[in-house]
């Protein structure tokens, strides 16, 4: 294989079929150190299907993951965790019996690192996500925004290179959306964290994302700048088929229709 | 578990953790409680302390079900197999090989987590979950009751028994029928147990295995280990529970494959624990005073019965019926168990 | 486990989230081997059907003795019957209300115990104690569930095998009460043997076997051509769709549970006569229907027929490898072999697997 430097994350010939379905279809696109790399796409398209191979949930059929040259296709979630690429989940699933900063914790556990410093880094965790009010409260206790949070506390927590985020901002309202926004760009700045974002609300992908990956079923339709991306008529097509100018209402009466799906994964 | 008032705190200092760690709490009880259990012998009955071994044995058996079906949420339906395997290694190498039974209590915990530890790798290998598992863990307490009922030198359906010795013998742990000194042996080692279990809940590994237990995914992709921790866990669980099978013979000194292997013994465990508290620390305590001395009742209550029982006089099964009205009872009304449920109450 | 209402949910969900299926039991691979529909299924017949060639053969060897091989495998295949029957009620059970009924041997003990006291009593014909015993447990198994299983108690799979588990204790320790241990007999009048090429068939395990199988092809054309069984079918598929056209889901489980009690209570009385009816006999052929249940495929009533003949005769060859002991081991090991290797059975489809 080709291990070009120039890409933190290389995807390369990527694809998984569901009993015959194919879910993934020859997927391949690369990320550089601190890109922040936005992935769109109608609903069915396979982008949360994507973050479950390039994770480890799912072992794919064809094709190979290579991170920091290397090689991690089909390797379990917590080696790929561990390697310093981390996912959220678009449904939330916080550890019900522990407590938020427990949750946080968790994710630092594997650097053997002392008690004390194990709780700072949790609580440091906690408050740079907004949810240091709730650091002693059970996950479960939560709001729909507030789980939001937690997941991408705890895989903050990682200190990954690598974030995967799986519609981080969807369920918030607008108001709650843009602390988010500014704790992802500051992210990069600060930590220099390379970015993938699965993201239906476009605002938000064309603030923040250096490139977009545009897919459609299973397929990677269009990748390249955002202004490029959304002036493709195919892309523009893509999106006819299914809801015009989707996103932004879509959001906001979501939160129904989410929590039935997440009853529906548990 | 408090530090629940939100807004008025200042949100630039990090919210404080509650003043005594949960775990060094919980050792403090036990400590009290133990302090508390020693002189019982001496203050009880005599025909009592024979009740209170067995609770202490019951309640050995329902820590270590508890750390794999509560704390690890892999409901074990056949811990049979590592209390048979306890008692069974210890017997066999006292009566064959005249190894003291506190090495062969330890050479049967290391048997019993080897064995787990198989028995788990193959059944989350291939991802047995809920019923299955439960029917798998099942088969194999009794593949392992068939195999040792027909195998010559386990003395087949025979089993063994303790030899006597004169007098007491700590390393031996024989001592007169009437002594305490059985009473304190499972009181330490109960207490043990209790201490390995708080421990381990709230360690590190406790963590990663609360974690897998409330969400698999979730926790691997946040980089733990399931089949590494699985494995640990039931490996523990395991050991403990092979630790009463071993304390049970020197007790009783005497087993055969359905005292040790049988699904009885599994049953006890589990319903032990669902009464007190399913993945509590103290739920296998309250779980065992009662289960324990509700034998007791039952069988007093046999002994002399009352006019309207009078029919049940001889009659054995009584015991059986009561705890299962209790198991069905707690299940429906309170199915966290009593420990569970009273924890709840005081959260909110 | 296989959550019926999940799969229809997750369907609905547009971009269903795969890491479900990722957690979820048997990976990816196997699902699709099973959408090779009827060629795996010729392929696995053909598996099993060596393997029990194979299996005969070593049991030949073993014994020398060609009449007492066969002589296992006529007895083998008469008793597969009742076993196929008492599965047949577990496994609708386990297929339509996602129950795994721990209960079930001890009801099929309470059965055995009503026709024992049916024929002390009257005089009646063993076999005519099917008219009590069948209503008696249908009765019981509808009181149960709607007493025990139902509503918001009866929820998590693990409270539901606790309370079975609660529920078995309870029957077994009850008939121990009030009927002692002393083993009991209903001998079954004018019994006669006669062979079968050379093997002994008793009148009464040959009837058995014959009833077996009727019932158990009542049972499956009462689900294939009934209003009833349609309604059973359309719960099993998809509990929430059959909500929606109308059926009365509750009322349906209640049913179910109490038509799979009701084959533990047929099996009971044609099984009386061959055992000595003791309060824990339940407890054996628990083990043993869970085993025909999981070789079936859990939910799969035809699967359960053919699974309890073939646990038949691996019980009878065991027993030929061992020397006389142990006739349980070999159905264990089949059993865990089986639990690894498909846990869906050997004719499997699970019931939450049909999305």
């Amino acid at each position: 294989m080709t291990a070009s430097t120039d890409g933190l994350l290389q995807v390369s010939g990527v694809g998984k079929a569901f009993r015959g379905l194919h879910a993934l279809a020859d997927v391949e696109f690369a990320v550089a150190e601190g890109e922040i790399l936005g992935i769109i796409g109608p609903n069915g398209a396979g982008k949360t299907t994507l973050f479950n191979v390039v994770c480890g949930a799912l072992a794919p059929d064809t094709g190979r993951v290579v991170l920091g040259g290397r090689d991690v296709t089909g390797a379990a979630p917590h080696r790929i965790a561990r390697a310093g690429m981390v996912r959220t989940f678009q449904l939330m699933r916080p550890f019900g019996s522990m407590t938020v900063a427990e949750n946080v914790g968790l994710a630092a556990q594997h650097e053997r690192i002392p008690a004390r410093k194990l709780r700072e880094r949790s609580l440091e965790v906690v408050e740079r996500v907004g949810l240091g009010p709730y650091a002693h409260r059970r996950a479960t206790e939560l709001p729909t925004a507030g789980l939001k949070r937690l997941e991408l506390a705890r895989a903050l927590a990682m200190r990954p290179r690598v974030l995967l985020l799986d519609e981080v901002l969807a369920g918030l309202v607008p108001a709650e959306r843009e602390p988010v926004l500014d704790l992802l760009a500051d992210l990069r700045e600060k930590d220099g964290t390379t970015l993938l974002f699965i993201e239906h609300i476009m605002a938000a992908v064309m603030r923040l994302a250096d490139r977009v990956l545009v897919m459609d079923q299973g397929r990677v339709l269009a990748a390249g700048a955002p202004e490029e991306v959304t002036g493709d008529p195919r892309v523009i097509e893509a999106y006819l088929g299914e809801e015009p100018a989707a996103a932004e209402p879509r959001a906001a009466g979501e939160g129904a229709d989410r929590e039935d799906r997440t009853r529906a994964d548990s | 578990m408090s530090g629940v008032t939100l807004a008025e705190r200042p949100t630039d200092r990090p919210v404080k953790a509650p003043p005594l760690r949960p775990q060094n709490r919980q050792l403090l009880v036990l400590l009290t409680l133990l302090v508390v259990a020693i002189p019982l012998p001496l203050i009880l009955p005599p025909a009592q302390g024979a009740v209170a071994v067995r609770i202490l044995i019951f309640l050995l058996m329902a820590v270590g079900w508890n750390i794999m079906s509560g704390f690890g949420g892999m409901f074990s339906f056949g811990h049979a197999a590592y209390f048979g395997l306890g008692a069974y290694t210890s017997a066999y190498l006292l009566v064959e090989h005249g190894v003291s039974p506190w090495i062969g209590m330890l050479a049967g915990m290391a048997v019993a987590a080897l064995v787990a530890v198989v028995i788990g790798y193959f059944a989350f290998r291939y991802k047995l979950r809920g019923a299955y598992f439960a029917l798998a863990t099942f088969a194999f307490a009794e593949m392992l009751r068939l195999i040792v009922t027909s195998t010559e030198f386990t003395n087949k359906a025979v089993g063994f028994t303790v030899p006597l010795i004169q007098g007491s013998s700590l390393s031996l742990i024989q001592f007169p029928a009437d002594s305490h000194a059985y009473y304190w042996i499972a009181l330490a080692l109960a207490g043990a147990a209790v201490a390995v279990s708080i421990w381990f809940l709230h360690s590190r590994t406790g963590r990663y295995v609360t974690a897998i237990r409330d969400d698999e995914l979730a926790a691997s992709s946040l980089g733990t280990p399931v089949m590494r921790y699985r494995l640990v866990t039931v490996a523990l669980s395991a050991a403990i529970t092979a630790v009463a099978g071993a304390f049970y013979t020197q007790y009783y000194l005497f087993v055969n494959p359905d005292l040790a292997f049988g699904s009885a013994v599994s049953i006890q465990a589990i319903v032990t624990v669902v009464i007190g508290g399913i993945g509590t620390i103290w739920g296998p305590v309250v779980g065992a005073v009662i289960v324990g001395s509700l034998n007791d009742v039952t069988a007093t209550l046999l002994r002399t019965p009352p006019d309207f029982l009078s029919f049940l006089q001889g009659r054995s099964g009584l015991d059986v019926v009561l705890y299962a009205i209790l198991l069905v009872l707690i299940v429906r009304l309170l199915p966290k168990g009593i420990v569970g449920t009273i924890l709840e109450r005081r959260r909110r | 486990m296989s959550d019926i209402g999940n799969t229809g949910q997750a369907a609905l969900a547009p971009e269903k989230d795969p890491s479900a299926a990722a957690s979820g039991p048997p990976g990816g691979k196997r699902a699709r081997e099973g959408a090779g529909a009827t060629g795996g299924l010729l392929r696995r017949a053909g598996v099993v059907g060596g393997a029990v060639a194979v299996a005969i053969v070593v049991a030949l060897l073993q014994s020398g003795s060609g009449l007492v091989v066969w002589q296992s495998v006529v007895t083998g295949l008469l008793m597969g019957g009742l076993y196929g029957l008492i599965a047949m009620g577990l496994t609708l059970i386990f297929g339509v209300l996602d129950i795994v009924n721990f209960a079930h041997g001890a009801l099929l003990a309470v059965a055995m115990f009503i026709a024992f006291g049916v024929v002390q009593g009257t005089g009646l014909h063993p076999y005519l104690t099917l008219l009590v015993a069948v209503p008696a447990l249908f009765l019981l198994g509808g009181l149960v569930h709607r007493g025990l299983l139902s509503g918001a108690g009866g929820g998590s799979l693990e409270n539901q095998l606790l309370i079975t588990l609660g529920l078995s204790l309870l029957l077994e320790n009850g008939l121990l009460m009030f009927f002692g241990a002393e083993p009991k007999n209903v001998p079954l009048p004018g019994d006669f043997q006669f062979s079968l090429f050379g093997a002994v068939v008793s009148g009464a395990r040959l009837y058995a076997f014959i009833g077996a199988l009727a019932l158990g092809g009542l049972l499956f054309w009462m689900l294939r051509h009934t209003r009833l069984g349609t309604s059973i079918r359309a719960v099993a598929a998809n509990s929430e769709g059959a909500r929606l056209v109308g059926i009365n889901v509750t009322r349906i489980h209640t049913l179910t549970f109490a038509i799979g009690t009701a084959c533990a209570g047929a099996a009971a009385v044609l099984a009386a006569p061959l055992v000595t009816v003791t309060p824990t006999l339940g407890e054996q052929f628990n083990i043993t229907a869970f085993v025909v249940v999981v070789l079936g495929g859990m939910g799969n009533v035809a699967g359960a027929l053919v699974g309890g003949l073939l646990i038949g005769l691996v019980e009878q060859l065991t027993t030929i490898y061992m020397n006389g002991q142990s006739s349980l081991l070999g159905v264990f090991v089949v059993f865990v072999v089986v639990l690894f290797l498909r846990p869906e059975g050997l004719f499997g489809r699970r019931a939450g697997d049909s999305s």
